[in-house]
């Protein structure tokens, strides 16, 4: 599941997602975009409110609905994407 | 008026100003200069921690008085107090709906501490002192008028702010933490920690802000030119009353308690300015539904410029006017 979400909300995300029982998640930065809202670049800025992050995790396809359902207790009022696409786990083992 | 004037032209030629321009040029004329993010960043924590600095050395040369606790108190109502002037002259002058007029609010009350750096710098040009503790000032109006914009919102049925965990968020923000901490190591270690550290905080301190504000006229420029038509000849409007009315009440506020002709400058320039660092972090999480466009578009691509350029001239010609005979 990835998660662009705003920079403000980052914390609040990750603490829902490990609740709802994420073991291990990526964080990482986003460098702009466009969207309803407006065209925005992380360039320059100086207030942590303009950013976003994209927050990646794995999960088994079993318990991902509970995972979206914490997901969606975060995101659901503010601009941002959550997609979700098949993985393939090469070194399960490391899970 | 021949002051103001007089203010206002050297004000324009000033290297700040002018690297202010610079960006503004460069971003509407589609340059692809730009500062990275860590840099931009690494720059605001120096500002902070250098006028942080010296305030609070200022405050351990010349002790701690009664004015000290006014003029916070002062501070405080001011900040709690503009964002309900401000959000009805928002409802006199714009379509926005009340989520955004209250998120707007908030930053009017709040304050914009890079617009408090270049008044101070335009005061020490002029030989104007001002009291070291508007520093603490100027912590001291980050925060109330969040509270302001959610009460707004809570009496207006309009919606809910999504405020858990928010007021920690905000009284520990970066900008007040650094602020009030160097202030404090400022006052703690006196002349002596100033010796110290003068030839990294004060000697580099203009070129600094020159940088500062050129990448501050590059992110307004952008703001103003990728946003062209969301706020409107009203919105427009606003961000350039609010100023002169918020300094109106920063006049008062400074003559009731009575501030020097340079700390009224600082406390008009305070009430005048808008955040565009705590607030807007903070009304992402408390009020979403509010487009960043049209408050990050008002704070840092209307007011802030207009402060910058016409605004402090006015504030330090008013002051030295009316306080000019208190120091």
């Amino acid at each position: 599941m990835e998660i662009i979400i705003e920079a403000p909300l980052e914390r609040r995300l990750t603490d829902a997602l490990t609740q709802a029982g994420v073991t291990g998640y990526t964080v990482l930065p986003v460098s702009g975009g466009s969207g309803r809202s407006r065209r925005w670049s992380r360039s320059g800025q100086i207030s942590p409110g303009g950013g976003m992050v994209a927050v990646v995790c794995l999960t088994r396809p079993d318990r991902l609905d509970s995972l979206i359902e914490a997901a969606f207790s975060v995101v659901e009022r503010h601009i941002g994407v959550v997609s979700v696409s098949d993985a393939e786990v090469i070194r399960a083992d490391r899970f | 008026m021949a002051e103001v004037l007089s203010l206002a032209v050297d004000n324009l030629i000033s290297p700040i100003i002018l690297s202010f321009v610079l960006g503004l040029s460069a971003a509407f004329l589609r340059s692809q200069l730009s500062f990275p993010e860590a840099v931009a960043r690494g720059l605001s924590i120096y500002l902070l921690f250098a006028i942080g600095f010296k305030g609070g050395a200022g405050v351990a040369e010349h002790g701690i008085d009664l004015g000290l606790v006014a003029t916070l108190g002062a501070a405080i109502v001011l900040s709690f107090g503009l964002p309900f002037i401000a959000y009805a002259l928002l409802g006199a002058l714009t379509r926005f709906n009340t989520v955004e007029k209250a998120a707007v609010a908030a930053h009017y009350g709040s304050i914009s501490i890079v617009t408090f750096v270049a008044a101070t710098s335009v005061l020490e040009g002029r030989g104007l002192a001002y009291e070291g503790y508007m520093v603490a000032a100027a912590a001291a109006m980050e925060a109330p008028a969040i509270m302001s914009a959610l009460w707004i919102i809570a009496r207006s049925g309009s919606g809910s702010a999504a405020a858990t965990g928010l007021y920690r968020e905000v009284l520990l923000n970066g900008s007040i933490v650094l602020l009030v901490g160097s202030f404090l190591i400022g006052m703690i270690t006196g002349e002596k920690g100033m010796e110290t550290v003068a030839a990294f905080i004060v000697s580099p301190f203009q070129g600094v802000l020159c940088l500062f504000l050129l990448d501050m006229g590059l992110v307004a420029g952008r703001s103003l030119r990728d946003n062209p038509a969301v706020l409107g000849a009203g919105g427009i409007l606003f961000g350039l009353l609010m100023p002169l009315l918020g300094s109106a009440f920063g006049l008062l506020a400074a003559q009731l308690v009575g501030l020097s002709s340079g700390g009224t400058a600082l406390l008009m320039t305070l009430a005048a300015s808008a955040s565009y660092i705590a607030v807007p972090a903070a009304m992402r999480v408390a009020l979403p539904e509010a487009r960043p466009s049209v408050y990050l578009t008002l704070s840092l691509g209307v007011t802030f410029p207009f402060n910058l350029a016409v605004g402090i001239p006015i504030y330090t010609a008013a002051a030295t006017m009316i306080a000019g005979g208190q120091s």
